[in-house]
């Protein structure tokens, strides 16, 4: 009847993952009851979880991705502690069977479920507004996309108090991950709950490359569209071409675990080499698909505050699509080591490098940016600054790790691990954080506190270099990867200063939600009334913060990039224009019960519960149903109550 | 310009903690030529490196808007010229190191036997939960977790996996290689001197992972051959019941030899028709494994 579930799913004999559950439920729980007291429940279900609005929507997934930054982090700073005191004859205080759960779940929820949420609710609140649009091409897919990467969210905690999560890695490699090997509910979490999110992300893809593609404001030719979306449009094409590769592979995957099937076992014809290409022939664009939009905030952010038109836009388009493109063609750097033949690791290292050019060609074209400029140091430039220079460390120890002899002596190292932090924070995450701080003002009419803000980034930017340089180093000396145990007590100073480079970064999460929290209690004094806070360039910025529903009262006719700039450099156009009655999309709950449906589903799935699965999917399958047939999808704001509150502003 | 001195420094760090037992110091021609072509690669590109680190400092700071001496110019933003250059910098820094990785790919392949004078030495290695397995085909002996070869004397290794991917890696002595069930890799390392030498798996492998770590002791030939007449007079055989007692799970296993293998050990592991290793007591909740036929 319930699989394989039993009480003997619950770790009561594990002190640490039962507390940690109790204090996330607790204060799940205390949530849902102040919500509830405070009688907030129809106003979030209709103002929020069944809203459709892109804005919305975006704001959603970022809160759902900082929240899940604590978790990862929790994870991150339980890894650097084990690492700092398992030394020599010490065991530290995680054993084995719990240490590879953390770093697995840490690396999974970081990349899935943080980086991606982040990045893609940046789009989702950015590129209608930079696209002079109303919303999205498909608003109600967006719900279901958004609620559905909650459902993998929402699994993948589920394991740290019901079961238990994978102990692969995030990369789940088989046999490891094969049924012979890990027979537990951990790799099945990890499976159904990237499958069940990977679908909501795909669908975001199409999304969001029909809406570019499609619905632009008039004039607006792709040389005219801003970076951001340029950036946006290569992601999105990036997530179509890639994630189904991830998600046939966890079905071939599943089929094993669950059929006996052979596509990656070691015996009966299997082949786990297959599961590692393709994994990375999803995973290299994978890395493309969160720091190309980094990349496009970083080109907004360093124009707006130079007060510059970004240096040659068309080299950073090409440069933007050429990157797109190449990523497809150096999966094989993540393995080497597996004893390819010489002619076959040139051709992926050399491919690898020349990715090197048009990445140098952003940069420069950043850097061209500022020359001449008048640059203003808000939060935002601060980490792009911050940005360019640690992202060029981590471009060059990129390189090395692409040249195949190189990497034969690094791989799988410390000095990897310190790699792609070092991208991915010091590119991905300050890229977020500046976008954050660059749009906040744009999607809730105040700006945020810049002290804080600065602080922040110090704090994160010093932090980084003490966790991770560390690691470069011992990476050298000879430290592998997800070691429980440090065999060599000579490496505890660094591994110190690595703890301690987690802490500083973790006084950086701190001083962000200060931020939050002073600058909402300041708010009357840091309202933006203008819409246009920085002196911006884009389109965004010619709407009322926060901007209305329909964005647009008048959807703006381009005829230049940077279409805002010259807009104010010829003066705002004439008063009193004449208002029409526009159609928006009505809001759904069809996203949200999806959703629950597909948790319910994706739950019995893992406990092979298979009858509450079947039910799980038909619900889920009638409810997507009835929301594609749905008649009455829009609903029209008059003439009249749009010309009201545009007097109003 | 904090930041960009710190990484110098901890580089600095790196260097000296190179001399203990990492990459940096390398103990053969394979290592060697490893670490020369890292500091090449690193000199190359940081001619490119440095200066934008320093002009991004540089600008940042001088055309911040409270500077008054700065020139500026916010409706300049393009000439093809410097476009050019933009472009032919990072490209002609590729181009370079594209070369790089081509004749080092080449020159470095794992499967090129080292030239020497003396006859290489054979050693088969078998990657098993959580300890390695080194079967010496030609002398007839095997050692679990020690690897004793003679020094200035090529070794040729075949690799395999009973159990999940595991990497074999030595820093000191160069190249690391995965070892995969069903299937051999192949890798050619050298020890120019005596010495001792941590080796272990690079490859996160399950719960004993971190304990997967054996010695090298590269010997002179006298040494070495001292060792093999001991191996002979002591320990057990390594038939196929000593096999699959081995290949049971057990971590943090002490070094151990062998005085006989069982002929043709190395290929029958590969082709799996030993019994494979069972590592979980899954039977509650998993049907059972089934072997390969034949």
């Amino acid at each position: 009847m319930l699989g394989r579930l039993s009480w003997a799913a619950i770790p009561f004999n594990e002190p640490l993952p039962l507390l940690s559950g109790a204090v996330v439920g607790i204060v799940i729980l205390a949530v849902l009851v102040a919500v509830t007291v405070k009688g907030w429940w129809p106003y979030l279900w209709r103002e929020w979880l069944t809203s459709v609005d892109h804005k919305r929507i975006g704001v959603m997934y970022v809160t759902l991705g900082l929240v899940m930054l604590l978790r990862g982090f929790s994870d991150a700073i339980m890894m650097r502690t084990q690492q700092a005191i398992a030394i020599g004859s010490a065991q530290g205080y995680l054993p084995p069977e719990h240490y590879n759960q953390v770093f697995s779940a840490h690396g999974t929820i970081m990349i899935f479920f943080v980086a991606m949420p982040l990045v893609i609710g940046l789009m989702n609140f950015v590129v209608p507004l930079q696209l002079g649009v109303r919303d999205v091409a498909f608003p109600v897919l967006n719900s279901v996309s958004l609620w559905l990467t909650a459902t993998g969210a929402l699994l993948i905690n589920l394991s740290l108090v019901i079961g238990n999560f994978a102990r692969t890695g995030w990369m789940g490699y088989p046999p490891l991950s094969e049924l012979a090997f890990s027979p537990d509910v951990g790799v099945d979490y990890y499976l159904w709950s990237l499958q069940i999110s990977g679908i909501g992300t795909l669908l975001t893809g199409i999304n969001f490359v029909t809406t570019i593609l499609k619905l632009r404001a008039p004039g607006m030719t792709y040389f005219r569209m801003p970076v951001f979306c340029w950036t946006a449009l290569a992601a999105n094409l990036l997530i179509i071409a890639a994630f189904p590769i991830l998600t046939a592979t966890f079905v071939m995957l599943l089929l094993d675990r669950h059929l006996g099937m052979h596509f990656f076992t070691n015996d009966a014809g299997g082949n786990q080499m297959m599961y590692v290409n393709l994994f990375w022939a999803w995973g290299h664009p994978e890395v493309y698909i969160l720091i190309l939009p980094a990349f496009g905030i970083f080109s907004e952010v360093v124009a707006t505050f130079s007060g510059k038109a970004l240096f040659s836009y068309r080299s950073m388009v090409w440069a933007t699509l050429a990157i797109c493109i190449l990523s497809f063609m150096v999966w094989l750097h993540h393995f080497f080591t597996m004893g390819a033949g010489a002619n076959v690791n040139a051709f992926f290292g050399i491919m690898s490098a020349i990715i090197a050019v048009p990445t140098g060609v952003k940069v420069f074209n950043w850097l061209f940016t500022m020359f001449r400029g008048r640059i203003v140091f808000r939060t935002p430039m601060l980490f792009a600054v911050g940005f360019i220079v640690t992202f060029v460390i981590g471009g060059l120890t990129g390189v090395l790790l692409a040249v195949p002899p190189v990497d034969f002596v690094v791989h799988n190292s410390a000095f990897l691990v310190a790699h792609f932090h070092n991208v991915i924070i010091g590119g991905v995450i300050f890229g977020v954080l500046a976008g954050i701080n660059y749009w906040f003002p744009k999607a809730f009419g105040f700006t945020l506190d810049e002290r804080f803000g600065h602080a922040s980034f110090w704090c994160w930017l010093i932090g980084f270099y003490l966790a991770f340089m560390p690691l470069y180093a011992l990476g050298l000396m000879g430290m592998t990867r997800r070691l429980q145990h440090i065999p060599e007590p000579s490496w505890r100073p660094l591994l110190l200063v690595a703890e301690a480079g987690a802490i500083v970064i973790f006084c950086g999460i701190l001083c962000q939600v200060a931020q939050l929290y002073v600058s909402i209690r300041t708010r009357e004094q840091r309202r933006d009334r203008t819409g246009d806070p920085w002196n911006g360039r884009t389109l965004e910025w010619s709407t009322s913060s926060p901007p209305p529903a329909y964005n647009f009262a008048i959807l703006p006719t381009i005829e230049t990039i940077d279409a805002f700039w010259h807009m104010k450099r010829a003066g705002l156009p004439p008063t009193a224009p004449a208002y029409e009655a526009i159609e928006m999309p009505r809001n759904s709950p069809a996203g949200f019960i999806t959703a629950f449906f597909a948790t319910v589903m994706g739950f019995s799935l893992i406990w092979q519960i298979w009858w509450l699965a079947i039910l799980g999917f038909l619900a889920a399958a009638i409810v997507v149903l009835i929301a594609g047939w749905g008649i009455e999808r829009e609903h029209e704001i008059s003439a009249a109550e749009i010309a009201q509150r545009e007097r109003a502003q | 310009m904090r930041d960009a001195a710190l990484p110098l420094v901890l580089a600095g760090a790196a260097v000296l903690g190179g001399c203990a037992k990492g990459v940096l110091d390398p103990q053969g021609p394979i290592a060697s030529a490893e670490r020369l072509l890292l500091i090449n690669s690193t000199a190359i590109m940081l001619v490119v490196v440095i200066p934008v680190i320093v002009t991004t400092l540089v600008f940042a700071w001088w055309y911040r808007s409270s500077n008054t001496r700065a020139n500026r110019d916010p409706d300049e933003s393009y000439e093809g010229r410097l476009e050019f250059v933009i472009w032919s910098i990072p490209a002609l820094t590729v181009i370079l190191l594209g070369g790089v990785i081509w004749i080092g790919s080449h020159q470095l392949d794992p499967r090129a036997p080292i030239p020497r004078n003396t006859d290489p030495l054979r050693v088969d290695v078998v990657a098993l939960d959580w300890k390695w397995l080194f079967i010496y085909p030609e002398q007839g002996i095997a050692a679990v977790n020690q690897l004793v070869i003679p020094a200035g004397t090529p070794v040729e290794f075949r690799l395999t996996s009973a159990t999940v991917m595991n990497s074999f890696f030595v820093p000191q002595l160069g190249s690391q290689i995965y070892t995969m069930g069903g299937m051999t890799t192949h890798l050619n390392l050298l020890a120019e001197k005596p010495g001792e030498y941590p080796g272990f798996s690079a490859n996160f492998s399950g719960d004993g992972f971190s304990e997967m770590r054996f010695v090298v002791k590269s010997v002179s030939a006298a040494d070495f051959n001292r060792w093999l007449e001991q191996a002979r007079a002591s320990g057990s055989a390594l038939d196929d019941a000593g096999y699959a007692e081995l290949a049971k799970p057990s971590r943090a296993v002490p070094p151990t030899t062998f005085r006989s293998v069982e002929p043709k050990l190395f290929e029958r592991i590969i082709d799996q028709t030993l019994a494979g290793p069972q590592r979980v007591g899954g039977a509650t909740c998993c049907p059972p494994l089934r072997q390969a036929g034949g």
